[in-house]
């Protein structure tokens, strides 16, 4: 027996809202492929397929039934946006590990679904930059740029036997952040490093239209409302203000705010990371103050930090602040006082 | 490295001196010990036990005379709340000492003989009634104590357990819904 | 008729499914055999039985009195002769038994004179007292006493709502009833307003009825406002519809006439106009029995009809039917059996069936995903207070608010993870009241034992006190007596003293029947005779004369 209500919302569960993110994350893998060639899918498949396998062993351990964790299909999704965020054409092991830290570690050590403190995606992607950094360094270079795209055969062997004959250089680069980071730091000036050939027309080659579709299917899961404004737009704005800030007092040393949104990871963690539910905060005001914490974070980290990128370590350190965020930012309840002392740890 | 450890040093004791001087600016007045024990057992007064009443037994376990584990109508609830208050671990209640479920007493008013008895027992005056008149129970007063039935000459009075009615029926817990998934 | 609306935050859309009861009037339901009234069908202290079993009643004669101040009477639903007076099956969702009157119908229906009332010109208060008499209470589905509501009290009220919004799915008896009888409404309304002393009369009706709009407001003076609001639930709940209405917030705690409103519902305005105007008892509502049955629609029961009876008066249940709900899916409760009988609060009999009401889904571990949040009216955030009413945290659960909510379960309906959230604001919210409960009889009783312990202390001191005046007393007259006769007779009184004080000691914790008084011991005697003559009377029942 239980309760009212009786009548539940249709095509509502946490599966459905999995989905939803899921295809919502098609046209920026499209792009990828199109962009980087089809190593992603390559990536992508190991992650998805580790994901299942632990997902479903840590619940075997956790003495957990499998079919409704199983199918609710947030592993997936991390393990997505686990690839996503890896470089392509890495070694299977490193996807082995991250999917491992990620599913293993962040999320059932910390209690399985909804009960953990840190994305767990970022967990993975972190503990392999602090483990690998080598290979964490050494993306692959966008089509044009590369002297050599691998094909989807190509790439398997590439990922599962290593580079052996060919030349690693000769499909991957440094990213362009990276790029830019240690040139501008060399001296050279922010106009002449934009003109070399992985950089694009507002960021870098190949990424800006990347992180576009990226965009799109955010402006999708926000039609769909599987997710509010609050996190990506604040998070968008300060980075971008952040930047904007940097590169006044600095251009020369500081890349324009519009390179930094279509460059790395900013928009897949404006529209998709930042905004898990399980470790964002979640009151309204709560999901700003978090989104512009952790949007700060990624660009200061960005500019003055030793990683190319600061996604995962914004974020992550975001995750910690969240309790002591929601806890302060309750909203107000109907019929209180307005401006009434509210909040509790 | 002698001035580093001067100035940790320097620097530990100027905190600890503002954390000592708060400690005693802002102590907080609390109630007594035994009026927070009091306040948690649950005032039947039965002398279960083993103490005439509930403030007694209070004052007991504030002095450490008396294990927590001693009152069955507090039931393993009660001895949980002592428990986290005294920061002990909670242990089961004493063997036999399980609670019943409440009850009140009732008089059975052809029997009563009027004695008295029963209300010179009673630990919170929940009889009514003079020498030799009938007596009667209030219901609302009454904690189920049980001290009022040796005392009866004429075992007139008996304990009617209290079933939970409309009014006072609660929601049970949920969990069992929560279990066929997890 | 373009009134500022204030929309209030949250609310969800869940399907309507008004049409399946909707398009037919009300019917009447016929007499039936046996009816069985309940006693405790409002809000409060439920009323004390005036008749019993054997007594014959009349249609409309009060058969509970308003006991207390919350409080309202009952009246019999037909002629015929009490059959008990007993514990029976009650619509409650704990499925326990609740005392009732039964009525067996003699058929005639023979009615008590019904009195109509000069409400004009009657004393407010006597007006009030006439209402609670006639057993009045709302019928939007919280029962509180009507005339507590009709009293101003402090605070000057200056708006009157009528509820018709009627936000739950299924459910269209007051759409029927505000389409049927507008004009009774209004006159209901009215009145309301001349008890209450107010200027501004609303009608909140959601845009999903407009024959209902429609209705009222050919019906109502120029004076009164109908108002169309959007369809959306839960519109009609009463801090709600007067947040969307007036932009009031009702604060928390406390009720709509704090800030000067009152908020009926437009069956009760009804239930008003025939007390007041004919005179006649609250003896009937409308019930919309709906969902997988024969013939849904709207049925006009006497308060005691068996459900049982209503349900096939709609042409009973269709094959597969689940089970039944009383009142809508939103707020409704599982009915336990079916013998329970309609009382003021039930609106609805609905009729599962699998279809539209499958099982729950298997729960998932929340996901914080905050939906929950999103749709709650009372801005709450539900995943906070499941989390601690989950764990029995239940002063973190009220430190986020679980007193405010309505139990609308607009947050349970967009759960994505189907967490029975409102079953575990219910859990908590009891647990609470009964530790509250558990506090105050602690605390009496703490009260009353510090009290007792206080008073013999004091009859110890004020006994020795007295002895010890008595006793210098007679040394002083006695003090020219010889030594010897003087020690003698202070010793005497030593003896008696102590000798009572030992008895009084004794009589505290007296063990046995042992060494009682020779009058005692015949007494018990008498006592026993007693008993064994009782044992062999053959009917041990009633002694009341
Ligand atoms: S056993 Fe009885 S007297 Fe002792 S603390 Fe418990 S309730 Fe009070
Ligand atoms: S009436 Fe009897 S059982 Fe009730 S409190 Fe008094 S002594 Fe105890
Ligand atoms: S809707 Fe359900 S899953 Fe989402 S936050 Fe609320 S309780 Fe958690
Ligand atoms: S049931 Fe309570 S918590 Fe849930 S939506 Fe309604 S008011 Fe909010």
């Amino acid at each position: 027996m239980n309760g009212s209500p009786f009548a539940l919302l249709g095509h509502n569960s946490v599966t459905a809202v999995m989905a939803k993110v899921m295809a919502a994350l098609i046209p920026g893998i499209i792009a990828h492929a199109w962009f980087f060639g089809p190593g992603i899918w390559v990536s992508l498949l190991l992650c998805v397929v580790f994901g299942a396998v632990l997902e479903a062993l840590m619940l075997l351990l956790r003495g957990l039934p499998l079919k409704p964790f199983l199918s609710d299909g947030s592993a997936l999704v991390t393990a997505a946006l686990l690839a996503l965020a890896l470089p392509t054409l890495a070694p299977w092991w490193l996807y082995l590990m991250a999917t491992l830290f990620a599913v293993g570690v962040a999320k059932h050590l910390y209690g399985g679904l909804g009960q953990n403190l840190f994305n767990p995606a970022m967990v993975g992607y972190a503990a392999m930059i602090i483990g690998f950094p080598v290979y964490m360094t050494q993306w692959a270079a966008p089509i044009g740029v590369a002297h050599f795209t691998p094909s989807l055969a190509e790439a398997f062997d590439l990922v599962f036997a290593g580079a052996g004959a060919i030349s690693v250089d000769a499909y991957t680069s440094a990213t362009p952040l990276d790029a830019w980071k240690t040139q501008a730091r060399q001296g050279m000036a922010g106009a002449d490093i934009l003109v070399q050939p992985i950089f694009g027309w507002a960021g870098a080659r190949g990424q800006e239209m990347v992180a576009l579709m990226y965009l799109l299917g955010g402006l999708l899961l926000l039609a769909n409302r599987v997710i509010t404004w609050h996190i990506p737009v604040t998070f968008l704005a300060a980075m971008a203000l952040t930047a904007g800030l940097l590169h006044l007092a600095n251009p020369a040393q500081h890349a324009p705010p519009l390179f930094h949104l279509l460059s790395g990871g900013a928009m897949l963690c404006a529209f998709f990371i930042a905004t898990d539910p399980v470790t964002a905060a979640s009151t309204p005001l709560g999901k700003l103050i978090y989104a512009a914490l952790a949007g700060f974070l990624m660009m200061i980290i960005r500019a003055f930090g030793a990683y190319p990128d600061g996604v995962a370590f914004a974020i992550l350190l975001a995750n910690i602040c969240v309790p002591f965020i929601d806890a302060y930012t309750q909203p107000r309840v109907f019929g209180h006082k307005r401006g009434g002392k509210r909040g509790q740890a | 490295m002698i001035s580093a450890i001067l100035v940790m040093a320097g620097i530990g004791l100027v905190l600890g001196g503002v954390l000592g001087w708060a400690s005693i600016r802002y102590r907080v007045q609390d109630d007594p010990l035994v009026e927070k024990i009091d306040a948690i057992l649950p005032q039947t007064q039965c002398g279960q036990c083993g103490f005439p009443g509930c403030k007694p037994y209070a004052e007991a376990i504030s002095k450490g005379e008396a294990d927590i584990n001693l009152c069955p109508p507090g039931g393993n609830d009660g001895v949980k709340r002592l428990a986290e208050l005294l920061g002990v671990e909670p242990k089961p209640l004493g063997a036999g000492m399980e609670p019943k479920p409440k009850a009140v007493a009732v008089i059975d008013e052809n029997t009563c003989i009027g004695c008295t008895l029963c209300i010179q027992a009673c630990p919170v005056d929940a009889i009514l009634g003079a020498a030799k008149q009938m007596h009667s129970i209030i219901a609302e007063q009454c904690t189920g104590c049980e001290l009022c039935l040796p005392p009866c000459p004429v075992d007139c009075i008996s304990m009617q357990v209290i079933r939970e009615d409309v009014a006072t029926w609660k929601w049970r817990y949920p969990m069992h819904m929560m279990k066929r998934a997890a | 008729m373009s009134r500022k609306l204030f929309p209030f935050n949250g609310g969800v859309h869940p399907d309507g499914h008004k049409e399946a009861s909707n398009a037919t009037p009300i019917r009447a339901m016929p007499l039936l055999p046996r009816y069985v009234v309940p006693l405790r069908q409002h809000i409060g202290v439920p009323a004390r039985p005036l008749v019993r079993a054997g007594e014959r009643v009349a249609r409309g004669q009060m058969i509970g009195a308003a006991e207390g101040y919350v409080s309202t009477a009952a009246h019999a639903p037909t002629s015929g002769t009490v059959l008990a007076v007993e514990p029976r099956a009650v619509p409650h969702p704990s499925g326990l038994f609740d005392l009732c009157v039964v009525i067996e119908a003699d058929g005639e229906d023979r009615a008590v004179e019904l009195q109509p009332l000069d409400w004009r010109n009657l004393d407010a208060s006597a007006l009030r007292n006439r209402i609670r008499d006639l057993g009045l209470a709302g019928l939007g589905g919280a029962v509180f006493p009507s005339y507590i509501k009709l009293n101003p009290g402090a605070q000057a009220i200056h708006t009157l709502i009528l509820n018709g919004a009627e936000c739950e799915p299924w459910i269209t008896c007051d759409d029927r009833l505000m389409r049927e009888r507008a004009a009774e409404i209004v006159l209901g309304a009215e009145i309301m307003r001349h008890a209450l002393g107010c200027a501004s009369v609303l009608f909140g009706v959601e845009d999903n009825k407009p024959e209902a709009l429609a209705a009222l407001r050919a019906a109502a003076p120029a004076d009164m406002e109908v108002v169309s609001v959007p369809t959306l639930y839960p519109s009609g709940g009463g801090k709600q519809l007067t947040y969307l209405l007036t932009g009031v917030e009702t604060p928390t705690g406390g009720r709509s006439t704090d800030v000067g409103i009152q908020v009926f519902n437009v069956g009760t305005a009804y239930s008003l106009y025939r007390a007041v105007c004919l005179g006649e008892p609250l003896l009937s509502r409308v019930v919309t029995v709906t969902g997988h049955v024969a013939e849904p629609g709207n049925f006009e029961a006497r308060i005691g009809t068996p459900l049982a009876d209503l349900l096939a008066a709609a042409g009973g249940a269709l094959p597969g039917a689940v089970g039944e709900i009383i009142g809508g899916p939103m707020m409704g409760f599982d009915l336990l059996d079916r013998v329970a009988p309609v009382t003021k609060s039930v609106n609805c009999l609905l009729v599962k069936d699998p279809r539209l009401f499958p099982a729950r889904p298997a729960a998932l571990p929340c996901i914080r995903c905050g939906a929950c949040a999103r749709a709650c009216p009372a801005d709450l955030q539900p995943f906070e207070m499941y989390w601690f009413s989950r764990a029995k945290d239940f002063g973190k659960a009220q430190s986020y608010d679980l007193f405010d909510c309505i139990e609308c379960g607009c947050c349970a309906y967009v759960c994505p993870s189907h967490i029975p959230l409102v079953d575990f604001f219910r859990y908590a919210k009891s647990e609470i009241w009964e530790r509250e409960r558990d506090k105050r009889e602690a605390d009496q009783a703490r009260r009353r034992h510090e009290f007792k312990e206080f008073r013999l202390e004091r009859e110890k001191k004020e006994k020795a006190e007295k002895f010890a005046k008595a006793a210098e007393k007679q040394k002083a007259t006695a003090g020219t007596e010889a030594a010897d006769p003087e020690e003698a007779r202070k010793k005497a009184i030593l003896q008696g003293a102590l000798e009572r004080a030992r008895l009084a000691k004794e009589g505290v914790t007296p063990k046995n029947t042992d060494n009682l008084p020779a009058a005692v011991e015949k007494e018990i005697a008498e006592i026993d005779a007693r008993r064994a003559q009782a044992e062999t009377r053959p009917e041990s029942g009633e002694s009341t004369p």
